[in-house]
């Protein structure tokens, strides 16, 4: 029964969230800082993430495709296709639940038990607007952005590894990875990214939002959004999939 | 004015509050005492609606918090300054950005006149040289004094303080309950201090209202403390060994 009492409450909690900005032009401040703050800072962890995987899923394919009726170039598409349909959006997201999500709940969970929420609420600002909103609005803007940021050195790193290897001539992977290209696979995976935005976002700040007591709470709350979020990017995840290859 | 009729607020199951009706004077710096625990806390901050009384009205100068819509709700709490007991002033923000938070939210005031008047403000509380810096950077007296600045920046009808003095060293707790109620004179505000400190019963509380669990047991002045013939509220104030002996000296 308890699923049902903070599914209620979070759909209240992103009611509240989309209320009508205070002032415009703190909003868009808020909105540039938070695409600084949760978009650009995150840039690092994404390029690691992107050029490890790109690489180790190359080589993979790679060793797993010794039979000689099989073209080398297929494995160039092989990690086209994993990092545009999977790892550059879930893996991605899965990993920025862990960063962006924990960073947000444990934010907010510290301005709750600090009474800094309640100062707000007291000014007369909806707090959930003021503090969510550009978090939502701003890593929407900018996940896409990283999701193809994240393909593009994902591929470059399957190049690498595949030629400095001398598993996959570098013509053949260049070739393999333009073959069959389908474009929607790209559209997908930007929508999976905003889907899951929206999700770490709203989900990470609601846990931070509704903490209460002190700092070991703060602590719990945050390790609950991760958990939650990361639950619930692989639930869209399914679900997109049926939803938009099926 | 600040009015509570017959006030009653509840946990689930747990009764916080029960039956509480007070006047809180214009001009006036109103003190809410009681023991830990009492329901003090529960009460001003269902005074300044961030609790929704489960029964009862709060009624500020004839205008009841329940009664109004969100742009009426709205536009009271700029009326409303609050201290809050660990300051909670915005830890991404400096002193000055603190103070011309309110400014920056709800006027349309140039960068230089809400420079000014939150200097003005910080000159105020006797805040020097601090704009620049974090509110992590100074010390506990001084956070509470940049929120005191940040509560009258919009000059409020109404000033709220949640155990103003809690982890201040006695001297700062005495500068602290000065700077209220000589602001709470000087803007004709109705200030509610809620505390636990004699020191600040003694120095500021021009009227005194004493709960105890959850109940309003007993009201009056600093000068009527005296004479109490409360057992709760003489056990609660005379329970150091100072105040016994003042009391001695007073008879």
């Amino acid at each position: 029964m308890r699923i049902f009492y903070h599914i209620g409450r979070y759909t209240l909690f992103v009611k509240k969230v989309f209320g009508r900005p205070e002032k415009h032009s703190i909003f868009v401040k808020q909105v540039i800082k938070e695409i600084d703050k949760l978009g650009i800072d995150s840039l690092g962890i994404v390029f690691i993430i992107s050029i490890f995987m790109g690489a180790v899923i190359t080589l993979q394919t790679a060793y797993n495709l010794e039979s000689p009726l099989i073209p080398r170039y297929t494995i160039g598409l092989a990690a086209r296709d994993s990092m545009l349909l999977e790892f550059s959006s879930t893996i991605v997201g899965l990993i920025l639940a862990g960063k962006v999500g924990s960073n947000i709940a444990s934010e907010i969970g510290t301005m709750r038990v600090t009474e800094q929420i309640d100062a707000l609420e007291i000014m007369g600002i909806n707090p959930a607007g003021y503090l969510v909103l550009p978090k939502v609005v701003a890593f929407i803007f900018i996940i896409p952005f990283l999701v193809i940021i994240s393909m593009g050195v994902g591929i470059t790193g399957g190049f690498l590894a595949g030629s400095l290897s001398g598993e996959v001539p570098a013509p053949d992977y260049i070739y393999g990875i333009q073959y069959a290209f389908i474009p929607f696979y790209v559209v997908y995976s930007l929508i999976k990214g905003v889907v899951f935005a929206f999700v770490i976002t709203t989900v990470s700040a609601y846990w931070g939002y509704y903490a209460e007591g002190g700092a070991l709470e703060v602590g719990k709350a945050s390790t609950t959004a991760v958990v939650t979020s990361s639950v619930q990017i692989l639930l869209f995840n399914l679900l997109l999939t049926q939803l938009l290859l099926a | 004015m600040i009015e509570a009729v017959n006030v009653f607020k509840s946990f689930e199951d747990k009764e916080v509050l029960k039956d509480i009706s007070a006047v809180f004077e214009k001009g006036q710096t109103n003190l809410i005492i009681g023991q830990s625990g009492s329901g003090k806390t529960v009460l001003l901050k269902s005074l300044v609606g961030l609790h929704e009384v489960t029964k009862g009205e709060i009624l500020f100068d004839g205008r009841s918090l329940v009664g109004l819509n969100s742009k009426q709700k709205k536009a009271l709490r700029q009326e409303i300054g609050m201290l809050f007991q660990g300051s909670a002033l915005f830890d991404s923000m400096t002193v000055e950005e603190n103070v011309r938070f309110p400014l920056d939210m709800f006027t349309h005031m140039t960068e230089e006149e809400k420079r000014d008047r939150a200097n003005f403000c910080l000159d105020r509380v006797r805040l020097e040289n601090a704009n620049n810096r974090l509110p992590s950077e100074i010390s506990g007296g001084m956070q509470k004094r940049v929120a005191i600045a940040r509560a009258i920046a919009l000059n409020p009808k109404y000033l709220f303080c949640d155990e103003p003095n809690s982890g201040l060293d006695p001297r700062t707790s005495i500068v602290i309950d000065e700077l209220i109620h000589e602001i709470t004179e000087e803007y004709g505000m109705t200030t509610i201090v809620n505390t636990h400190d004699m020191n600040s019963v003694m120095g500021i509380g021009d009227k005194i209202i004493f709960i105890y669990q959850g109940e309003k047991y007993w009201e009056g002045t600093k000068d009527d403390i005296f004479h109490v013939q409360n057992k709760q509220l003489e056990d609660f104030i005379f329970a150091s060994k100072m105040f016994r002996q003042i009391k001695e000296v007073h008879k």
